[in-house]
């Protein structure tokens, strides 16, 4: 079972690299907006998609 | 005012050709798992299909199977789908086209080297997991182009909002780049032969760590990324809860890593780590309704549509079968559960019930939904898509019913006791006999989808021609990334830095965490593993070369090695299995299906002679069995010049043989060798006999849960 010290620590890594993860894309304001991302995928790709999710900049 | 005019206007284009390539060998692999599949479900239902040939038993073409449909169908499929969406949700052209070339015919490379090394026999003989190392290293090279071109794509992105299905392409790269990596840590014996470094328990637990996660990373996350993006665009509704898709994402991916252990539920694997997966397994069914529902949801006021498109239908069905996967897999994992179910075909309709059900459909949905889009045209025909879907659904529940009702039979025939306490079905091929009629009609039922998926070629073959000749290069225009921080999008060097810096960090450890473990694990592992039981001998040279042979006929296929504590299962097979059993084998041999009976103690339950007249035909000893034969043991001639290559590899691995073992290796298997036929050639076998393979296998069948009876193992 040493086999163990390898995966224990693998899974940790990676579970807190996936919290590490989220905390960085929340800290850097990817979940502010829940309801625009949604909507603008809809968004045709030939055009200025851009103008809704732009507004929070402004 | 100020901060809008930072961004400029920029002019760009997609590239849709790579989508269309990956688009493309998604299909012809789909048509050659399925077809593949549907051979093999043939193979079980009438064993001569078989053809006698070693190129073409079930042994060997069953991996080739599950390869083709999880790596080459599925795999293919998730790239297309990622080089289309990730383009658009990140409003630019993948970073380097010629890196998603790269990517492209690597991967195709790979599947081409699978195809003519599976049905050779050159495998590591483990699931999902068979390619020999040289393949393994590509694999590892490949998924790291992509990963980068990916990753680099990340950074040139025009939107900074990353939207949940990249979230999910993210973990899908990371993981499994970790996954395969740890997993494929294997010392060479020749080019297409090596030994893992882990042993017996240690190996099963790393071997399903990633099986089942490949299962999660694999065919789960990239495709409900696919999903988050093609189902709202295609239904052209917004997601139903983009809060619910972020909570489903993060819940997911940390709780899927630990759930490996359920597929070693009552194995000889420690019962804290058995009893750690079944938990997390059970948990797992949360986020994973948590997203069958916000795709379900996603088509509240779209309903009435589902009835006319194709697309719709095949995600909602999809979606279902994902919900009725992800609701069996946790039930599965409890062990009570798990103690009728494992080893039986309630296994294969479960896997099925995901990978035609939810992935096949997911597939389907996307192509229909996309093909008509990268060809600039109009789906060629719509009624045949849905036709398509009622043959391919129709065909998906009769492989999952059909399995259900032979994996619950036969699992309770197993256990049958009567009122004395005897078995009530002793003789193992009389359940194997009872559930035939069934695997007729799974066959039937993987017929039925492959001739869904026919049409669906067909279909797509008609759009393709009916598209407009001349086309001319769409570009599109849009804004640059529109930021408070200027120097982000100037193209200054430090923007790489400060784009990523969680995804960099992981894939940097992963990065590191490779180099470490190749250099370490070696000498590390062995250390630890050194056999300390007693009186515990290895194999001989001539078992070894045997066990070789037993790993690549994919024997494991159909036979398991593990003897669960559980009292119909020690009254037909013997004492249970002991984690210490399994110490030498590399690979662990403990299987995962049983369409013969387990063979832990399988020696010296028979004479050599039955062996030999068993492999020679199968049914000239065991009635009724389904087992193919396998006269080329009989022609083949046993390689005695690498045994002594293969011992000093374990040896280096830690296994106790000594100098003069490993030295004198070709000729104690020879001696040995002889000794065997000799007695054979008493009893009527061929004279030539000593030098063939079949000889080799015996004395490792006669081997198994030797130990234990001769009292080593307590």
């Amino acid at each position: 079972m040493s086999i163990l010290f390898l995966l224990l620590p693998v899974a940790l890594l990676l579970g807190f690299g996936f919290l590490f993860a989220f905390i960085w894309g929340a800290s850097g304001g990817q979940f502010d907006d829940l309801e625009t991302p949604a909507h603008r995928v809809l968004l045709p790709d030939s055009t200025e998609e851009f103008k809704t999710g732009e507004k929070r900049h402004v | 005012m100020s901060e809008t005019s930072v961004a400029r206007k920029e002019t760009y284009s997609y590239d849709d050709d790579i989508v269309k390539m990956f688009l493309i060998a998604t299909l012809v692999f789909g048509a050659v798992a399925l077809l593949l599949g549907v051979f093999i479900a043939l193979q079980l239902a009438n064993w001569k299909l078989n053809l006698g040939l070693q190129w073409t038993t079930f042994g060997r073409l069953r991996p080739l199977h599950t390869n083709a449909a999880i790596f080459a169908f599925a795999g293919n499929g998730i790239f297309a789908g990622i080089y289309y969406s990730s383009q658009r949700l990140l409003r630019t052209r993948m970073y380097s086209d010629l890196l998603s070339r790269i990517h492209f015919w690597g991967w195709q490379a790979i599947i081409a080297a699978a195809a003519i090394t599976l049905p050779l026999g050159l495998t590591v003989g483990k699931e999902y997991a068979e390619l020999e190392w040289p393949i393994a290293w590509v694999i590892n090279i490949v998924w790291v182009i992509f990963g980068f071109n990916f990753f680099k794509t990340l950074q040139i992105r025009r939107e900074r909002h990353m939207y949940v299905a990249i979230w999910f392409y993210i973990g899908t790269i990371v993981t499994v780049a970790l996954l395969h990596v740890l997993n494929t840590i294997q010392i060479p014996v020749s080019f297409w032969k090596s030994y893992p470094v882990y042993s017996g328990v240690q190996d099963a637990l790393v071997q399903w760590w990633y099986g089942h996660n490949a299962v999660a990373f694999v065919l789960t996350t990239p495709f409900l990324g696919l999903m988050y993006y093609f189902l709202p665009k295609a239904a052209d509704k917004p997601v139903y809860s983009y809060r619910l898709s972020i909570v489903h994402f993060w819940s997911l991916v940390f709780i899927y890593i630990w759930a490996g252990p359920h597929h070693l539920l009552y194995t000889a694997l420690p019962d804290w780590a058995q009893t750690l997966g079944m938990v997390f397994s059970v948990m797992l069914i949360a986020p994973s309704w948590g997203g069958m529902i916000n795709g379900l949801l996603t088509l509240r006021g779209a309903w009435d549509r589902v009835r006319q498109e194709p697309v719709l239908k095949f995600f909602v069905a999809g979606l279902t079968f994902y919900g009725m996967a992800t609701f069996e897999g946790p039930l599965l994992s409890i062990k009570s559960v798990s103690a009728l179910g494992h080893y039986t075909d309630w296994i294969i309709g479960h896997v099925h019930g995901g990978a035609l059900g939810w992935n096949g459909f997911l597939i389907f949905a996307m192509t229909y939904w996309l093909v008509p889009k990268l060809w600039k045209t109009e789906l060629f025909s719509v009624r045949m898509a849905n036709a398509h879907f009622w043959i391919g659904f129709l065909g998906t529940v009769l492989y999952m019913v059909s399995m259900w009702v032979a994996g619950i039979t036969q699992g309770l025939m197993w256990r049958a006791v009567d009122a004395s306490g005897r078995l009530v079905y002793p003789d193992f091929v009389e359940t194997v006999i009872k559930i035939v009629p069934l695997y007729w009609v799974r066959a039937l039922g993987g017929t039925l989808y492959l001739f869904g998926f026919v049409l669906l070629l067909i279909n797509v073959v008609k759009t393709v021609r009916s598209a407009p000749k001349s086309e001319k290069r769409e570009t599109v225009s849009g804004l640059g990334l529109a930021d408070s921080k200027p120097e982000v999008y100037a193209g200054k060097p430090h923007r790489m830095l400060e784009g990523l810096p969680g995804v960099f960090t992981v894939l940097s450890l992963v990065a590191v965490l490779v180099g470490t473990f190749f250099e370490l694990a070696p000498t590390f592992l062995s250390g630890e593993f050194a056999p300390t039981v007693v009186g515990l001998k290895p194999y001989t040279g001539l078992q070894l070369h045997g066990r070789d042979i037993y790993v690549r006929e994919g024997c494991y296929t159909c036979h398991s090695q593990m003897i669960r504590p559980l009292v119909w299962e020690t009254k037909r097979y013997g004492d249970y299995s002991r984690a210490e059993e399994s110490i030498y084998d590399r690979p662990f041999q403990w299987g995962s299906k049983r369409t013969g009976p387990d063979l832990a103690r399988v020696g010296s339950k028979y004479p050599d002679l039955w062996h030999y007249r068993h492999m020679m035909d199968p049914r000239e000893v065991a009635p009724g069995s389904i087992m193919p034969a396998y006269p080329w043991l009989f022609k083949g001639k046993t390689d005695f010049e690498i045994i002594s290559k293969k011992l000093s590899v374990m040896k280096s691995l830690g296994v106790p043989y000594s100098d003069a073992d490993v030295e004198n290796a070709e000729a104690d298997a020879r001696r040995e060798a002889q000794a065997i036929a000799d007695k054979l050639i008493s009893e009527g076998a061929d004279p030539k006999t000593a030098e063939k393979e079949i000889i080799p296998l015996i004395s490792y069948l006669q081997r198994l849960g030797q130990d234990y009876k001769k009292g080593a193992i307590k």
